[in-house]
């Protein structure tokens, strides 16, 4: 595509959206006023057309200072309905959005019916229209964008410090409250920028679904921002091209899921974070456990058995936890495979190794037990619930600082033999990894 | 039945349904904190309609109703989703959910719909002014404006449901967890009330467009809870109050040429401004006057306190160290205890009257309040 | 609505106009005089009074407050507790009463004071690390607007090795136990190097070993000649932890040394008809030996450093 000035511009205005977006909108975010950015945008309309009123150029300087200045007035508004009376933070920002709005709209209907009103292009800041910014519009976005971004670098300590802990703050000495308003004033700039671009309908998406999506990737709040301000601008670009190469395809709505797609992806995918890989782990920690409990069962039956030698039928298996048989089958396999379990046909049977594996997981179950019983005074039968949980979780570091403590008892609090540590491992207490 | 009511009729009873239905099922998100849900029904309604309008090629109500209400559910369910997910706090879920749809339906509005008929900006601030023309019509007959029907109806169902479950939404709003213990379900409650928004969301559409929807959903609630503790009475103001918006929205857009729903919007938006000022018990000048009040008759036991307890006449300049105060303010509170006759200013200083000694015990133990329960 | 349990933002009362801590001449040449550490009044709070709306939270409060000792307030819920702690820090604006600390009002000795917010007023989600928020107690000495050096990350570093929790100055802060994010906040205070310490339920929510280990800390404080103020939650730990005790509940019941003035009569009147199930567990508690309580705090759970 040949780099018109258009499509520069387009570009331009864009990015630069993206990124200041990004950057405020992580810090909208993480003090959870992404709703707030909402509200602040539609109520930029009645201050652009008040612009438009007031002063009749179509130079954008006029039309971004009244956004400013109503963007300002609308969070003055919530913080002031608020603070002063019963009504809460979420009815207060539904009013200044919606009433702010009608205004705009009130004056954006009146402004057409003027003579020259049809001309105004009042009507782009609703949804969108990136193909229609200047030369004028992007200059302009940009001198605005670079004075937030280094408000932010310089100040970026201390919005942190307000950001996580305002009363803290105050207490070194902090002007806690005329610097929410700075950052307030910040957002509403963010919000300006993006004006032109997306429209004020959307714009709350870019601020939020960008940060969202950069918080899934890193636990650090300049990664965040820096992470949130490289995807805005990416689904800022890629939102604006589409709509310049795509008929009747607004620019606002293209990049509103261009940046959702991103989030989505994020969501899903994000290393450690990520849904996918999350529900993968609870998968294999399940199954872990469905393994050891089934030679928990084995080694239940045998012992009731008096030995270990029997085959136990799948039928039996199936109805000590009310399994299927595929359930069954499926724990099973990798048993087999792995030597713990001999099968003759529907019935299976410890092997060696697996009886050892087996007492290992017993042995946990009983320990906890007697731990309950003794020191914390439980009643018998309320603990076997508890530690057929525990008897998983318990590293071995853990089981042997609980032998230590418990004077290696031999019996559990059912009378049922607790089965000796495997041969080989020393009882010494040592660290575990539980957290304190 | 336009013959009866002529179009500015027409348009007023619209209006007027409208609002009263938004403030039925408003009450109640304004109560429970979610009118921002509200906000995301509102917008994520539309690729409901926009889906439902292409699919049956027309823009009668019954399949509108329906992909709306399909979609607010969606929203809700996504909204719910996400938050549980533990990975977004609730305000961004909902602040990354509805742009999502909302953006789909423009989508689809603007490519697959912009010439027949749905107008994207209509979308945002509806058109009632053309509800007397758009007739319902079965057959030859027509039944009238259709938007009479559709908003009619939306009211009808609220009514029913606010009347039939009152307790419950009363019981869930307030103390959910009694509610649940009563054997009520929250959850039910819930999604009950999401429904009802989602059609109350969608029938007002096209008469005053998604955002100023939410004007009506939350304005007149908020304004009515500014006015009154009592949900009953509540209700009836707030339905009260959207209506006289509606109306009064309308007469200022025929003064100044301009968006019917945008006036009824700003109308309802200064009445709210009203409350919030003037509101004799919510009020900001109610409020300032009763914390002056309190400062004042603290500060005035103080002082009566202090001199009942001292051996002999205190001189001012003694009081106003030991509370830190401005002479400015020390000379109002002698002003009001020796115009009440329960101080006396003499060479020697200040000091209690019997009647002042008296007024101490008096207010002694009124006012050494008991600890809060 | 109670708010001691609100959160950290709690909306000050509305100002008449007139500063209440606004304090005579005559005491402020005095007190610019006296400013040492060697002063024996940490704490000085006159009529204090403070309103929420239309509701006092705190009613003619007068205390004067000892320095170099460990001091408790304890009261009910809602008793002004935190109240009085964000009063003396300036967060809330009385409407009448004043406030000294070391005989200057609060903005003189900022650097003199360490604050321990309440767990909870915080978003531990925040992407931020242990490290980066005991620096945050730093940002006094950094100056505004200026960047950490790396004499400021070995202090932080100190300070959380202090804690006992140096090797977690790299995690993710919500990736921490309760009693984790008790110390971080504790190192953070450490950091400010104050002479007076304001804890808001420092012991609340933590496990028996870091409950421990904040105490020894506390008496450390108390050996180098520190002050602390720590509201606190549990009436069975006041006597054995705290040197002085103030009793609240909207208005002062008692202030004193914790033999005289931890007493069930003062206890009464503080909680009112609420006291009578926690005096009679308190008693069944108080009768069994002190040494019960060590052997069960000895056996750790399995796994526990």
């Amino acid at each position: 595509m040949e780099l018109t000035f258009t499509v520069r511009h387009v570009l331009a205005g864009a990015a630069l959206l993206g990124v200041v977006g990004g950057v405020l909108g992580s810090f909208a975010l993480l003090r959870r006023q992404s709703l707030l950015g909402d509200a602040l945008a539609h109520a930029a309309l009645p201050g652009v057309c008040l612009g438009y009123l007031l002063t009749g150029a179509k130079t954008p300087l006029p039309l971004f200072a009244g956004a400013l200045v109503a963007g300002l007035v609308g969070a003055f508004f919530i913080l002031a309905t608020v603070r002063w009376s019963r009504v809460k933070e979420d009815s207060a920002i539904g009013i200044v959005l919606s009433v702010f709005f009608g205004i705009g709209i009130v004056l954006l209907t009146h402004i057409q019916k003027l003579p020259a009103g049809n001309q105004s292009g009042l009507d782009k800041y609703l949804f969108g229209q990136a193909a229609t910014l200047l030369a004028d519009d992007v200059r302009l976005m940009a001198w605005l964008s670079a004075a937030v971004l280094a408000a932010v670098v310089l100040g970026y300590k201390e919005l942190k410090l307000l950001s996580f802990d305002r009363a803290f703050a105050a207490s070194l000495g902090m002007p806690v409250r005329a610097a929410e308003v700075g950052l307030t004033l910040l957002l509403v700039v963010a919000v300006v920028v993006g004006l032109r671009t997306v429209g004020v309908v959307l714009i709350v998406a870019t601020l939020i679904t960008p940060a969202a999506a950069a918080r899934q990737w890193t636990d650090r709040l300049g990664w965040m921002m820096a992470l949130a301000a490289a995807i805005g601008a990416a689904s800022g670009i890629a939102g604006a091209l589409a709509s310049a190469t795509v008929p009747r395809l607004p620019t606002g709505p293209a990049i509103v899921l261009a940046a959702s797609a991103v989030l989505v992806v994020s969501l899903l995918f994000a290393p450690r974070r990520g849904m996918v890989w999350a529900k993968l782990r609870e998968r294999r920690v399940a199954a872990r456990i469905r393994r050891e409990n089934l030679l928990k069962d084995l080694y239940r039956l045998g012992e009731s058995a008096g030995g270990w030698g029997g085959f136990a039928p799948a039928p039996l298996l199936m109805g000590v936890r009310g399994q299927t048989a595929l359930e069954l089958s499926r724990s099973a396999r990798p048993l087999v495979q792995r030597g713990l379990l001999e099968r003759a046909g529907d019935a299976l049977r410890l092997t060696a190794r697996g009886s050892d594996e087996a007492a290992r997981v017993v042995r946990k179950h009983r320990l906890w037990e007697l731990y309950l019983t003794r020191r914390l005074e439980l009643a018998r039968d309320h603990v076997h619930r508890d530690a057929e949980a525990m008897e998983h979780a318990l590293t071995d570091a853990a089981v042997a600082d609980l032998e230590h403590q418990l004077g290696y008892p031999t019996v559990d609090p059912h009378g049922r033999p607790i089965p000796p540590p495997p041969a080989g491992r020393t009882a010494t207490a040592a660290g575990g990894e539980a957290r304190t | 039945m336009s013959a009866l009511l002529g179009p500015t009729g027409v348009v007023l009873l619209v209006g007027s349904l409208v609002a009263a239905s938004c403030a039925l099922v408003g009450s109640f998100l304004v109560l429970r904190k979610m009118a921002l849900m509200g906000d995301a029904i509102s917008h994520a309604v539309l690729p409901g309609i926009a889906i439902a309008f292409l699919l049956s090629g027309s823009r009668s109500p019954l399949p509108m109703v329906l992909g709306a209400g399909a979609l607010g559910v969606l929203t809700v369910v996504l909204v719910e989703l996400s938050h549980r997910s533990g990975r977004l706090k609730k305000d961004a879920s909902i602040g990354v959910v509805f742009p999502a749809l909302f953006a789909v339906g423009v989508i689809l509005i603007s490519r697959y719909a912009a010439q027949v008929d749905l107008d994207l900006d209509c979308v945002l601030y509806g058109e009632i002014a053309y509800a007397p023309w758009d007739l319902l019509l079965i057959g030859d007959r027509s039944l009238g404006p259709k938007a009479l029907w559709v908003t009619g109806g939306a009211l009808v169902a609220n009514l029913l449901l606010v009347g039939l479950a009152y307790k419950e939404l009363k019981v869930t709003t307030f103390d959910p967890e009694l509610a649940a213990a009563l054997g009520f379900s929250p959850v039910l409650m819930h999604y009950l009330l999401m429904s009802a928004v989602s059609v109350t969301v969608v029938t007002s559409f096209e008469s005053v467009g998604a955002i100023l929807v939410v004007a009506m959903l939350v304005v007149p609630p908020a304004t009515a809870y500014l006015l009154t503790d009592r949900l009953s009475r509540l209700l009836a103001l707030a339905v009260a109050i959207g209506i006289a918006s509606a109306v009064g929205g309308y007469w200022l857009a025929r003064w100044w040429d301009a968006s019917i729903a945008g006036a009824m919007a700003t109308v309802a938006g200064a009445l709210f401004t009203l409350a919030l000022l003037l509101s004799p018990r919510h009020g900001l000048l109610a409020r300032a006057l009763t914390h002056r009040r309190l400062g004042g008759r603290l500060a005035d036991q103080l002082v009566l306190l202090h001199l009942g307890s001292a051996a002999s006449a205190q001189a001012p300049a003694t009081l106003r160290r030991r509370f830190g105060w401005s002479a400015a303010r020390l000379a109002r509170v002698l002003r009001r205890l020796e115009s009440a006759g329960w101080v006396d200013r003499s060479a020697a200083g200040l000091a209690l009257t019997p009647a002042g000694a008296g007024a101490l015990e008096r207010t002694g133990s009124r006012q050494l309040a008991h600890p809060p329960t | 609505m109670s708010p001691d349990t609100a959160t950290a933002t709690l909306p000050p009362a509305i100002d008449d106009g007139e500063a209440a801590e606004r304090e005579p001449a005559a005491a402020e040449a005095a007190a610019t005089a006296d400013a040492t550490a060697g002063a024996a009044v940490a704490l000085e709070v006159h009529d204090l009074t403070v309103a929420y709306r239309t509701q006092p939270v705190l009613w003619d409060v007068d205390l004067e407050l000892p320095a170099g000792q460990l001091i408790a307030i304890v009261g009910p819920n809602g008793a002004g507790k935190s109240t009085l702690l964000k009063a003396v820090l300036g967060l809330v604006k009385p409407i009448t009463g004043w406030v000294k600390v070391f005989d200057a009002p609060y903005r003189r000795r900022r650097s003199w004071v360490g604050y321990v917010p309440q767990r909870e007023s915080v978003d531990w989600d925040f992407p931020t690390s242990a490290l980066d928020v005991v620096t945050m107690g730093l940002y006094g000495r950094i100056g505004w607007l200026r960047r950490p050096r790396r004499a400021h990350r070995e202090t932080a570093l100190a300070c959380l090795e202090q804690v006992g929790i140096r090797e977690l100055a790299g995690r993710q802060i919500s990736q921490l136990s309760g009693g984790q994010q008790q110390r971080v906040f504790l190192a953070r205070a450490l950091a400010q190097d104050a002479r007076l310490y304001l804890m808001d339920e420092p012991f609340a929510g933590v496990d028996a070993t870091t409950e421990r280990a904040i105490l020894t800390l506390l008496k450390e404080l108390r050996a180098r000649g520190r002050t602390v103020i720590a509201v606190h939650h549990d009436l069975q730990t006041v006597a054995e932890y705290f040197d002085h005790v103030v009793l609240l509940n909207m208005r002062l019941v008692a202030s004193g040394p914790v033999e005289t003035t931890f007493t069930p009569e003062n206890l009464q009147r503080t909680y009112g008809g609420r006291l009578t199930v926690l005096t009679q567990a308190a008693e069944a508690l108080l009768r069994r030996p002190s040494v019960d309580r060590d052997e069960a705090a000895s056996v750790r759970p399995p796994g526990a450093p």
